[in-house]
């Protein structure tokens, strides 16, 4: 075999191991998003938006306590994470860079990022709930705010990094103080980016059940207190799921539905408010 | 200090050669200095980068930096705004007076410095946000002015940077949206915007196509009715076409300095002499 056609063989062996990979993992993910979408679609009603997660034995009920709660959990973590994520983004790559107090930070954030969620709701269960005595939304608020925290850091400090050098210094040469650079070029330059990161983070949290089950626990009933367990998706869908009720398990179906669509709409929002950046 | 002086030699200029008539200035222009460097040092880190440098830079008129690459000539134009300090391994010694104050004492207030000296870089750099906004972010950094003004001030430097027709029914439009050329015009639009005394450009027609690089250079001719400008560049024929003065540059020293019609047809030094004429760099 001459040296032309081995580079041939080598190539195609390359793309169709490469195909392969690529027909395996998108086999799974074809097939988890039509199992949910069968079944999913199947438990939705009105009922589904109105009626509160129905007591065993019950035939009525829907999920409204249920997502209002995960829209309430969901929306505080993402509110309280965000802004100190991003904070603390800027500091690792515009002010702290290589400072002793940059790299500790990196580090503690990377094991952060890691962590198991169940080891963040442990946390927050044996500082938080058992000190205080109750389960409670609050807690699960700073439960997945925690989750949301080394996501965004990590996304804040790698997309401000991606922004050229030249962008900084075309910034201060106009007499730009480093406050004024950050947040008029390179954050700018780099909104898409995170904001992407942001929307990941939301994604994540949307359907982390371990954590929850430590601190927000769930609730049968309409609660907005938050200092009191409160009711969740993925808790609900937990529950449901496990149960031998027919009609809670199509319930559990229909909320995996309902996360699985509000991350897709979340995602195609985003996307379509920076589409130019993205195009980029 | 011979190197301090254009032109030690005035009879060398009178020769009457056919560019003296685009560059009118000979020996014999009385000109004011604007910017001194005196027994100027620089370092990066421990590496002495530029080596006792003596160079005036005179007011409204165009001086080139040539020299090989890693001769130092970017490096002299980055310690006229002081881009240095956004990195704490890099320092200067000695004197680079301007507004008569060494402006690379500590004292010095950077953003007032930059707001005289401004500078357009290699690559073209628009932020991103609008065309509007690119050239009204310097400007608001400075003063205050009314919507008006503001709108007045942006026409002024479009028109100045000869940018005006291009964009002016397209100022909402986002800055990256325009082709290489306008981005570095804009740049330059945003740079005298903030109405510097000093318009610094860095290789400003590196990454362009012959068209817009003749543009620019078109641009530098007239800018340098109401602004000082130093301009580096690799391509010596854009020094001998656009430039006053030239300074040649070699391994952090300033090799020869004066006049750029005598530096190309008569340098003084044989070192000169083999770069311009293509014997090495």
């Amino acid at each position: 075999m001459n040296l032309s056609s081995k580079r041939k063989l080598v190539n195609k062996i390359a793309l169709t191991l490469s195909l392969l990979a690529m027909s395996f993992g998108l086999f799974w993910l074809v097939w988890i998003l039509f199992t949910t979408l069968q079944l999913g679609v199947a438990g939705l009603s009105l009922d589904l938006f109105t009626k509160m997660t129905p007591p065993p034995g019950s035939t009525e009920g829907g999920l409204a306590n249920a997502i209002v709660g995960s829209l309430i959990l969901v929306g505080l973590a993402t509110l309280i994470g965000t802004p100190i994520g991003i904070l603390t983004g800027v500091f690792l790559a515009e002010y702290g860079a290589g400072s002793w107090l940059a790299h500790a930070t990196r580090f503690i954030n990377d094991i952060l990022l890691s962590a198991p969620s169940i080891v963040i709701g442990l946390f927050i269960y044996a500082f938080y709930v058992s000190q205080v005595g109750n389960f409670s939304g609050i807690s699960g608020v700073a439960a997945l705010a925690l989750i949301v925290v080394p996501v965004v850091v990590r996304t804040t400090e790698n997309m401000l990094l991606l922004v050229p050098n030249s962008l900084r210094e075309a910034a201060f040469a106009l007499g730009a103080k480093q406050s004024e650079v950050i947040i008029q070029v390179t954050l700018q330059a780099s909104r898409a980016g995170i904001m992407t990161g942001i929307l990941l983070a939301v994604a994540r949290i949307a359907g982390e059940t371990a954590p929850l089950m430590f601190t927000a626990l769930s609730n049968q009933f309409w609660s907005l207190n938050l200092n009191a367990p409160m009711a969740n998706l993925p808790v609900t869908i937990f529950k449901f799921a496990m149960s031998p009720f027919p009609d809670w398990q199509q319930l559990a179906w229909a909320g995996v539905f309902l996360i699985t669509v509000g991350v897709l709409a979340l995602n195609i929002c985003a996307r379509y408010f920076f589409r130019d950046e993205i195009q980029r | 200090m011979n190197i301090a002086m254009p032109a030690t030699n005035p009879a060398a200029l009178r020769n009457d050669n056919a560019s003296a008539v685009f560059h009118p200035v000979t020996a014999d222009t009385v000109e004011t200095v604007e910017i001194s460097f005196k027994n100027f040092q620089f370092y990066y880190g421990k590496y002495h980068a530029l080596k006792n440098i003596n160079l005036d830079i005179y007011k409204r008129r165009v001086t080139a930096f040539i020299g090989p690459s890693g001769c130092g000539k970017s490096t002299l134009l980055r310690t006229l705004n002081r881009m240095y300090d956004l990195y704490p391994e890099q320092r200067a010694a000695g004197e680079l007076l301007f507004n008569n104050r060494n402006i690379i004492d500590s004292g010095v207030d950077l953003n007032d410095l930059r707001a005289r000296i401004g500078m357009v870089f290699q690559k073209p750099t628009p932020f991103p946000m609008s065309i509007y906004d690119n050239i009204a972010f310097g400007v608001r950094l400075h003063e205050r002015l009314s919507k008006g003004e503001m709108d007045e001030r942006i026409e002024w430097a479009l028109q100045k940077a000869a940018l005006w027709d291009e964009v002016k029914d397209k100022l909402g439009q986002s800055g990256m949206s325009l082709s290489g050329g306008q981005q570095q015009r804009l740049c330059i639009a945003r740079g005298i915007a903030v109405k510097p005394h000093v318009l610094l450009l860095d290789e400003p027609t590196s990454a362009l196509d012959p068209i817009s690089t003749l543009r620019i250079e078109e641009l530098v001719h007239d800018l340098k009715k109401d602004f000082t400008i130093v301009i580096v560049t690799h391509n010596m024929q854009q020094a001998a076409r656009v430039s006053d003065y030239t300074a040649y540059m070699y391994l952090g020293e300033l090799i020869e300095f004066g006049v750029t019609d005598s530096i190309f047809v008569n340098p003084k030094r044989k070192e000169t002499e083999d770069y311009i004429t293509g014997r090495f760099g």
